[in-house]
């Protein structure tokens, strides 16, 4: 545990762990940091984690960088190990989306791309020993330092958001106003004649609305719930002194499992909706 | 654990990021990609050509090779014969040369020999003559026995 830390109580070590750095409006009206977890909930919706924002930005940023340099270099001779590298990832990506998604989208393998490498690389933040950095945050006057993103619901239900104006997006492009709306209501409850259509069509939409709805909720919500969970552990090793080595190496090992694991699943469902977007039923 | 302005910033981040990897990222690498797996679809198509043309030329260099072993065979055949008849062929103006040559020896020798009888024929005939005279010493006239002496001669 950190200095700082010693002379708190295991509670308020696991909440200091689990609070962004957040940046807001005060009740009383002045702007600044909020320097308790009661303060950054009482600051409602107009506030933002500044740590979620910059090491989400940050390694957007960087997947960007490498990718971009790779792509400059990209041509059809013998590939050097960097390229290689890398374009066994976007070959990996271009297969996945392939075999899911049968139309034709400049979108969308670039979006399960950045998905994956992005949520992957933030994912990736939690095997930074759980102490490190906000302790060298610390140091340096940050009192709350959350260093992976996707703990923050925020960052996941964001990704789950945008992808969820795309599913929508692409609904009315493809079906139309008309042909998406008669999707919503004219099932799962068919009926022939005209009458039995237009007595269908609320519980339909009702029932399709939820199916809707739950598209990006449960993206987002996957994603956060995994790694929240994964982190709180982390969290909870931490406090156990010596102990904490051997475990703290078994559960990044069956974490790499689940870093992996969620990045792929994010993408794949996102491919997975979009195709879904683009059918015509 | 609160929902916030976050939320907007990420899919903010989200809609840059994505948007990027779209026009800077994905196309040139993709590109590379098609291009090369065509290079290796070329490559490996070519190989399998080349395959063929070899076993091709092996076949023609088997035929050409069988042939100029025959041909071979052939002028080897030709130059024993010709040989051969050369061989023969010396031989027998060898002996052709070799009876000419013993044949002229041969007349010499009969040449001589006959030259020699003459000059031993009319040395007789001298040493006749002289022997005659001694016999009856008195001188013969050979005019008045020229027709004995002829005789003589011819008789020796």
């Amino acid at each position: 545990m950190s200095s700082e830390t010693t002379t708190l109580t295991s509670g308020e070590y696991i909440r200091h762990h689990l609070t962004n750095l957040t940046y807001g409006q005060h009740p009383d009206g002045t702007w600044g940091m909020a320097e308790t977890a009661q303060e950054a909930a009482d600051m409602g919706f107009m506030a933002i984690n500044v740590d979620t924002m910059f090491w989400s930005i940050f390694l957007g940023a960087l997947f960007l960088f490498i990718f971009r340099r790779v792509a400059k270099k990209a041509e059809a001779g013998v590939p050097s190990r960097g390229v290689a590298a890398v374009e066994s990832i976007v070959e990996f990506v271009d297969t996945s989306v392939k075999e899911t998604f049968h139309g034709t989208s400049n979108l969308i393998a670039p979006l399960a791309l950045t998905l994956f490498v992005w949520v992957l690389l933030m994912n990736t933040m939690d095997l930074v020993p759980v102490d490190l950095i906000p302790w060298l945050a610390g140091k340096a006057g940050i009192h709350f330092q959350k260093v992976v993103p996707t703990t923050d619901v925020n960052a996941t239900m964001g990704m789950a958001l945008a992808v969820f104006v795309l599913i929508l997006f692409f609904s009315i492009k493809i079906k139309g106003i008309g042909g998406f709306m008669g999707e919503l209501t004219g099932q799962p409850f068919a009926s022939n004649s005209l009458v039995g259509k237009i007595a269908f069509a609320p519980i339909n939409f009702i029932l399709e609305m939820v199916g809707l709805l739950a598209k990006p909720v449960s993206l987002g919500l996957r994603l956060f719930g995994n790694l929240y969970a994964g982190e709180l552990i982390f969290i909870l090793i931490a406090m156990l002194g010596l102990w904490q080595l051997p475990l703290h190496f078994g559960w990044a090992v069956f974490h790499l499992l689940i870093i992996l694991l969620q990045a792929y699943i994010f993408m794949m469902l996102t491919i997975v909706y979009l195709s879904m977007a683009h059918e015509k039923h | 654990m609160n929902i916030n302005m976050t939320l907007i910033g990420q899919m903010i981040a989200m809609i840059v990021f994505v948007w990027f990897c779209m026009k800077f990222i994905w196309p040139p690498i993709i590109t590379a990609l098609d291009e090369r797996r065509a290079k290796i679809a070329e490559g490996l198509a070519a190989t399998d050509e080349a395959a063929k043309a070899l076993e091709v030329a092996n076949v023609e260099a088997a035929t050409i090779t069988d042939e100029a072993r025959g041909r071979a065979s052939e002028i080897i055949e030709q130059g024993n014969q010709r040989g051969i008849q050369i061989l023969s062929q010396a031989k027998d103006e060898a002996v052709a040369e070799r009876e000419r040559q013993v044949s002229a020896a041969d007349a010499e020798i009969q040449q001589s020999a006959n030259h020699a009888r003459e000059e031993l024929r009319s040395s007789v005939a001298t040493l006749a003559v002289l022997g005659a005279e001694r016999l009856i010493n008195k001188e013969i006239d050979p005019k008045t026995h020229e027709q004995l002496l002829e005789k003589l001669i011819a008789e020796i």
